[in-house]
């Protein structure tokens, strides 16, 4: 069964229409890019898949599971995480907090325990820790630990969001230009950590990119997105070749 | 990892040694006769402020919120736990009478917070601090007409004093503008230990205030603070979580006003201003936003300083205008900073030559 | 005709809340803060009309004039040695706390020079009442001057935001303080003519207030401001419209709050009136909606 089914996704803003009758079908454990030129959709694509939006009409299914029309933390709970295109970090707190905050939901204990301090919120903490330190250590950002999230390098910024991200433990990661703003050493590594977080942690990945190479370097299948609609869809190569879609990128 | 831990700890246990030093040291000069009469006088309101300042602090500085409503939730505790003393004075003893008073401050003041906190917070930053003010004013405006009176039939309330109609025998309590008087001679035999009653509830206010920060719906609360579209896409339920700050720091801002009420023998409702709610988010940010020993330092230094003045009458209050702009620019302003900066850098650098050669 | 009468000075009082609330509403807009000090700048500009006309023996028109001048100076002066220095601080509130020292400041100057005791205010504006269903219905002068005098200042803002070059540079700078700054608007000139002209407005507020309510203590500014913002963010704040509306309303609320409920719980219905438009209407009456990008 497909993780992520969705069909004639559509979103209208005023007289708008941002989205309009997106589809797609993402397998389990399957690496799929979405691109396409600016103001295509994409990020209001995340945002409708996340429920900051509410879509005008469409089904979104996540593992089988409606979603659509959900609010962003049932959507969350649900399985789905996101990184932001313009980094959206707690910055004022360490990054090892930044982790943890993505742990609250699996890792519960009541306001009073903690208050009080009672023996389960020491227990909780500590596997909270444990399993935080596990997560950035994928990163490497283990050794950062301690800093604040606003005093790390930009590189580090955006793999921190995708720490913070799995550490809710998503079924579906969605990855908003996880490469922006990187030089092409940076962009090599995060595609290595991009293709070990499937492995390692057997994720669904969905990812909106601009750099061709990266897209072209590790994802499987593709969609193109033009004003709000599908332009072509398929396996990688076979999609970058489509001449509608060197038209749309390159222009004539 | 055990580093960090303890690294928080450590520093909560040294806010908890200051409040405690601060009390040994105020008791040995009373003991030996070097405190006059208006330092004594000051320290209960001095706790009375420092309660207040930690627990705003919880909302301006972890959950991000400005609320220039503070005093409107000490008003109400301060009421609620003077009427409470009042009915109860003949049926309960001085000490759990004072505990309940307590308690029920706190609750009152903490069902307040989550009643206006549900509609306010919906709204943001200065919109919210506008809303909190007035709720602030409203709810002093209307303790200024509630008259209640208590006789063998019960308690009555009405909104004039003829209203009360109260039968032989029975007491005014709260009179209007004119407040509650007597509160504090409730308490004849513990009044002396006002003090100490009053370093406890400071010590555990920072154990409630700190101890939340550094769990897990701490962590949650300042990531709303931070970036409230990234808390919700991890599964915050961002407006539970600035609701919980709002409703603790509310609660506590009720203890405040109990220990305030009870320490005074005429309780009038005027001094529960905006200015009250300012003065303390002054505080609030001069201590540092967030840090919460911080918080307690400030209030101490900036209550005690205008008492202090008094020796220069006119100007005090002028002197303290001038110290808080002075001191507002020479904390915050980038300039300042950069230059604060540069000169501990010549003074570390110099010590690191010294060093080397 | 009780009605009416209530709601004539429902207006008068709304027109000098508006009037404030313009300034408010204008230095929020473009310095994008709270100026706490803004009631006290009223209490300055009466307290220069009244010692100029009683002790420096000078003509009313004079003397506004002196206090106009006077309270400009002041609000540009304020602007550039309190705020501009935390203009990029990390963290707003330290702007908020120190204009809260301001306030402080120029109350307690006050009180060091005038005394805390109340002044009576000179009456200033001489125009005859006009009477109306045969005197059933009095308007007193002072109440037509304030709202011919807030219609005039209304529209002339709006001309002067709207047309001239000056108030495009302001609009720039409100909607965007860098991208302005990038083309070419000079932007601390345009934060100090926009304190020159609340602070200005703030000194005929104090006038019309005064004039309406002879009474002058260093407080009399405080109270008035805070109710002028209430008034500039239930209009919207950042609209001029918006101010104007939502100054005349929260007069008319509270003179009616005072006559047919009780004077004592005026205020509260005034907050509470705010606190429901905010609640139905988060941005205020005549407020943009604002969506954060994601």
């Amino acid at each position: 069964m497909a993780m992520l089914e969705v069909n004639h996704l559509s979103i209208q803003f005023g007289g708008l229409r941002a989205v309009d009758g997106f589809h797609v079908n993402i397998e389990k454990g399957e690496l799929y890019g979405l691109i396409g030129p600016n103001g295509a959709g994409k990020t209001t694509i995340f945002n409708l898949l996340t429920g900051v939006y509410k879509p005008t009409e469409g089904i979104i299914k996540l593992d089988g599971q409606d979603i659509t029309g959900k609010n962003t933390i049932d959507i969350n709970k649900a399985g789905v995480a996101r990184t932001f295109q313009n980094i959206r970090l707690f910055k004022d707190m360490p990054v090892l907090d930044n982790v943890k905050v993505g742990l609250h939901n699996h890792h519960p204990y009541s306001t009073l325990t903690g208050i009080l301090r009672l023996p389960k919120y020491f227990k909780v903490e500590k596997e909270m820790n444990e399993r935080a330190m596990e997560i950035l250590k994928v990163f490497d950002l283990d050794k950062e630990a301690d800093t604040l999230a606003g005093n790390l390098p930009y590189g580090k910024q955006r793999k921190l969001e995708i720490a913070r991200a799995l550490a809710t433990d998503p079924k579906l990661l969605l990855l908003d230009e996880p490469a922006a703003g990187m030089n092409p050493n940076e962009t090599q590594e995060l595609m290595d950590t991009i293709r070990f977080v499937r492995e390692h942690f057997q994720m669904t990945i969905l990812l909106i990119e601009h750099d061709m190479k990266l897209v072209g370097g590790i994802c499987e299948r593709l969609t193109v997105l033009n004003f709000g609609q599908v332009l072509a869809q398929g396996e990688t190569s076979a999609v970058l070749n489509d001449p509608a879609v060197i038209t749309a990128y390159l222009g004539e | 990892m055990k580093t960090k831990m303890n690294k928080t700890t450590k520093n909560n246990f040294i806010t908890y040694g200051i409040v405690i030093a601060i009390f040994v040291v105020v008791q040995i000069l009373s003991s030996t006769g070097n405190l006059s009469r208006l330092l004594t006088g000051l320290l209960v309101p001095l706790c009375v402020y420092v309660i207040a300042a930690v627990s705003l602090n919880l909302v301006v500085g972890f959950s991000g919120e400005l609320s220039l409503g503070h005093a409107g939730f000490m008003c109400v505790g301060a009421y609620s736990s003077a009427l409470f003393s009042h009915v109860a004075a003949d049926a309960v003893p001085a000490v759990p009478r004072f505990i309940l008073a307590i308690l029920i401050g706190a609750a009152v003041a903490g069902i307040c917070g989550i009643i206006i906190g549900i509609p306010v917070l919906r709204l943001r930053g200065d919109y919210l601090a506008i809303v909190t003010l007035a709720f602030g004013e409203i709810i002093k405006n209307l303790i200024n007409i509630l008259y209640v009176g208590v006789d063998e039939h019960g308690l009555h309330v009405a909104t004039s004093s003829a209203g009360i109609k109260l039968e032989a025998g029975g007491k005014q309590i709260l009179k209007g503008a004119l407040g509650i008087s007597g509160t504090s001679t409730l308490y004849k035999d513990i009044k002396d230990y006002f003090f100490l009653i009053g370093i406890i509830l400071v010590l555990l206010t920072l154990f409630i205030v700190q101890n939340l920060v550094h769990s897990r719906s701490g962590r949650a609360i300042m990531s709303t603070r931070d970036n409230r579209i990234a808390a919700e896409s991890v599964g915050i339920n961002v407006t539970k979580y600035k609701l919980l700050a709002f409703t603790v720091s509310a609660a506590l801002a009720g203890v405040a006003g109990v220990l305030y009420a009870h320490n005074l023998s005429m309780l009038k409702v005027s001094v529960f201003d905006y200015n009250m709610s300012i003065l303390i988010l002054v505080y609030v940010v001069l201590g540092g936003i967030g840090s919460l020993r911080g918080s307690m330092i400030a209030a101490i230094i900036l209550y005690a300083l205008p008492e202090l003045l008094r020796g220069f009458s006119n100007y005090r209050m002028l002197i303290y205008a001038i110290v808080l702009i002075v001191m507002m620019l020479f904390n915050w302003a980038p300039a300042a900073r950069n230059w604060r900066s540069s000169v501990m850098e010549k003074i570390r650098g110099g010590k690191r030559k010294k060093e080397a050669a | 005709m009780s009605f009416i009468s209530y709601l004539k000075d429902g207006v008068n009082l709304g027109s000098i809340y508006a009037i404030i609330a313009l300034g408010y509403t204008m230095v929020y807009g473009i310095a994008k803060m709270l100026n706490f000090a803004h009631g006290d700048v009223i209490m300055v500009g009466a307290f220069v009309i009244l010692t100029a006309i009683t002790k420096g023996g000078m003509s009313p028109v004079l003397a506004v004039l002196i206090s106009i001048v006077f309270c400009t100076v002041l609000g540009v002066l304020i602007e550039k040695v309190a705020y501009r220095p935390l203009r990029k601080a990390s963290s707003n509130l330290a702007v908020l706390i120190t204009a809260i020292g301001v306030s402080y400041l120029l109350q307690n100057l006050a009180l060091l020079i005038f005394g805390a005791d109340a002044k009576s205010f000179v009456s200033v504006i001489n125009v005859p009442s006009l009477e109306l269903f045969g005197g059933q219905l009095v308007i007193k002068g002072v109440t037509i001057v304030t709202v011919v005098v807030c219609i005039i200042i209304m529209a002339g803002l709006t001309f002067f935001v709207q047309k001239t070059k000056p108030g495009r540079a302001m609009q720039a700078v409100s909607e965007d303080r860098d991208a302005a700054q990038l083309m070419g608007v000079n932007v601390n000139a345009t934060i100090s003519l926009t304190f020159a002209i609340g602070s200005g407005l703030a000194a005929i507020a104090g006038l019309l207030l005064c004039s309406a309510y002879p009474t002058l203590t260093p407080y009399t500014g405080a109270m008035p401001g805070i109710k002028a913002f209430v008034a500039a963010v239930f209009g919207g704040i950042g609209s001029i419209p918006g101010a104007m509306v939502g100054g005349i309303l929260l007069g008319i609320i509270e003179i009616f709050g005072r006559a047919y409920i009780s004077s004592q719980v005026a205020d509260a219905i005034v907050f509470g009136v705010l606190i429901i438009v905010l609640l139905v209407k988060p941005t205020g009456l005549f407020g943009k909606n604002i969506q954060e990008k994601v």
